[in-house]
């Protein structure tokens, strides 16, 4: 049985796992949720059907579905990834299948800043750099340490500069990540923007 | 980095603080949501105990999971109840204003929006919703958010965001007869591929886009996102302002004059700067179907499925997952390939004018006996306007079943989807593995006029044939 799932909260400065593997370009949100899965009201139960039909498609053989894999936290991935749909309910299930952080080629915009907004640390490496990665993983199992501090990552016997973008990066090690408060700290220019910006003057939508 | 363009312009005017991290944080003018994004930002704002910044900058309407054959509440499916049902509450509880079926104008939130006159030059918009960036077709800065993003709207009207880079992408010439903006989309991704836009807004313009209607503007902002640009814009002009014009929402009598004069203000400058620019010749475009499981892969109607050899190295890969997913050949032609569901509709291609375009390619036509084809206006107005106009008796003498307007088989998150590994000729925006609802179903994007043409000879077919 997995651990409980448990929301991150507060500082993010070190993650550590055992890595899974998924090889693929432009793997899009409703391969990592399909649609039918967005019919709820909360996030609770997306991680059972993260990849859902990937994985029935692949009889067992899905590395989400590998017994090696059943605990793994850090997930491999090459470019593009999370392409498509905003779902936020993609990450979500990510997250709540095991995942704590992905290392990949590139990662699609939306995806990327709502991977932020729950928590997700993602960080980039060369094309090379993850074939390397991937090639390991295939042959023995990886267990990494992520530093945020310094954006390294280290095993047994790799060391791995990962980037992350430095925005992204300040906000898990200050806690910030989760935006909603440090954005309403700003009350007041928020206030002063809404009474100085032109169009809402002539444009009073609904009384 | 950019320089006085629409993009940096209205970033600018929009930016409430430079945040801790180095991210800016952006007041966001006008937020849109549905029943599917926004449940679970209510449900964080209740647990943080906030409330709705400004209620009446946010509008709702519910789209996904309507069923698009019999409306009648409480829905056949529960979990679509409880989701339509969640956001009437929601509405009600922050006092935002919800146009609900039957309304008049509900529909597909990014059909709705610009109908009502809510969507104008210069505002910042989001919306859960990742083809929000087709309000970028009225010289806004629209893209798609994630629903912790919502919250955060909701809660404070802005969000956290990095700014993005912008690339011009210049059209020359005009597109020729029987091509349409869809078909210059797609092109357009293919050539850049579907990621070339990460970290990007593109700013399509060039005489092409300036000769499009608004409309089939909407349609080249809404795929922005499928070359991986989360936000697509075109510079407003008279075109604009007279779209805008009347609408329920727009700015009326002496606000009008205040609204225009600054409209018009607002552009990219001749000297702007861009990160990048692409230039590339519209008239050369051709019908444009999709042959793969991303929207970059794609050919021209004449064209050959492309041979591995051809493609570099990084499209390989998902070309290889393609040919076998779609059971194409490589060097196939794409022309003549049975198709057994024919859609229109979607954020995409689900206006009036896509309407009219295919009501015209089917007047006085039979749907193929193979196809089961079906129509989905994109918003109530839509439906009733093309019922004032007669189109909707043109589709039905055609063969095509006549729907009531939501999102429906874009993303088959209701009844309407794909069965087994049929396959669809779309006028929607994505051909990801299993996106019409059946895992093994195949999605053929292409404009709503080819959609038509498909639909009759109940085989991917050149419009071009029908109309000249």
């Amino acid at each position: 049985m997995k651990q409980e799932f448990t929301a991150p909260i507060g500082k993010i400065s070190h993650i550590k796992g055992e890595c899974i593997s998924l090889i693929g370009n432009d793997i899009d949100t409703d391969r990592i949720i399909p649609a039918r899965f967005l019919k709820c009201v909360n996030f609770d139960s997306l991680g059972e059907s993260v990849f859902e039909d990937d994985r029935k498609n692949l009889k067992g053989s899905h590395p989400f579905d590998l017994v090696e894999n059943k605990n793994a936290a850090i997930l491999i991935v090459n470019s593009n990834f999370g392409c498509g749909s905003s779902r936020e309910h993609a990450p979500q299930a990510l997250m709540r299948w095991g995942i704590k952080a992905i290392i990949g080629e590139s990662f699609a915009d939306i995806f990327y800043s709502n991977c932020i907004a729950i928590g997700i640390p993602c960080f980039t490496l060369s094309k090379k750099s993850i074939q390397e990665l991937q090639n390991y993983i295939e042959n023995k199992s990886l267990f990494l340490e992520i530093d945020l501090r310094n954006s390294l990552a280290k095993s047994k016997d790799l060391n791995l500069n990962l980037e992350i973008k430095e925005s992204s990066r300040k906000m898990f090690l200050s806690g910030d990540w989760d935006a909603t408060s440090t954005l309403l700290e700003n009350e007041n220019l928020i206030e002063k923007k809404f009474k100085d910006l032109p169009y809402l003057k002539f444009n009073v939508l609904f009384s | 980095m950019s320089q006085d363009t629409l993009f940096d312009k209205v970033w600018d005017l929009h930016k409430v603080s430079n945040l801790p991290g180095g991210s800016d944080q952006i007041f966001i003018g006008l937020h849109l949501i549905h029943e599917v994004t926004s449940p679970q930002a209510f449900g964080a704002l209740k647990e943080k105990k906030l409330k709705v910044k400004f209620p009446s900058r946010t509008v709702a309407t519910v789209d996904h999971i309507v069923p698009t054959d019999n409306q009648s509440r409480p829905f056949k499916d529960n979990l679509a109840e409880q989701m339509i049902s969640t956001l009437e509450k929601n509405c009600i509880q922050h006092k935002i204003r919800f146009f609900n079926i039957g309304s008049g104008n509900q529909g597909i939130v990014h059909v709705v929006a610009p109908e009502l006159g809510l969507t104008q030059p210069g505002m910042t918009i989001a919306c859960g919703d990742s083809h929000t960036s087709t309000h970028g077709a009225f010289g806004s800065i629209a893209f798609g958010i994630g629903t912790s993003q919502v919250r955060d709207v909701l809660a404070t009207q802005t969000i956290a965001m990095n700014k993005l880079k912008v690339r011009q992408i210049w059209c020359e010439n005009k597109l020729s007869n029987g091509v349409y903006a869809k078909d210059l989309v797609l092109h357009i991704i293919n050539k850049l591929g579907v990621k070339a836009g990460v970290g990007f807004a593109y700013e399509f313009a060039g005489p092409a886009i300036s000769a499009l209607s608004m409309e089939e503007r909407m349609t080249i902002c809404n795929m922005s996102i499928e070359g991986g640009a989360r936000c697509g814009y075109i510079n407003p002009d008279a075109k604009t302002f007279s779209y805008i014009k009347n609408k329920l929402c727009a700015p009326k009598n002496e606000h009008w004059d205040k609204a225009l004069m600054w409209w018009e203000s607002l552009k990219s400058d001749e000297n702007s700067i861009y990160d990048d620019v692409i230039k590339l010749d519209a008239s050369k475009v051709e019908p444009t179907v999709t042959w793969g499981i991303t929207p970059g892969q794609s050919v021209s109607i004449n064209q050959r499925i492309p041979l591995l050899d051809d493609l570099s190295p990084n499209d390989k890969l998902v070309a290889e997952e393609a040919y076998e997913y779609m059971n194409f050949k490589p060097g196939q032609l794409i022309k003549d390939t049975p198709v057994e569901v024919c859609f229109i509709g979607s954020c995409t291609n689900g206006r009036i004018s896509d309407l009219r375009v295919a009501a015209k390619v089917l007047k006085d036509k039979k749907v193929s006996l193979n196809v089961k084809a079906f129509v989905v206006p994109g918003s109530e107005k839509v439906a009733s306007e093309a019922k004032q106009e007669g189109l909707d008796k043109i589709f039905k003498d055609s063969g095509f079943q006549w729907r009531e307007p939501g999102c429906s088989m874009c993303l088959a998150m209701n009844s309407d989807k794909l069965i087994g590994n049929q396959v669809s000729a779309s006028s929607s925006n994505r051909n990801f593995k299993g996106r019409q609802g059946s895992p093994s179903g195949r999605t053929l994007l292409m404009s709503p006029a080819m959609v038509a043409a498909a639909a009759i000879n109940g085989k991917v077919s050149d419009v071009r044939e029908f109309i000249n």
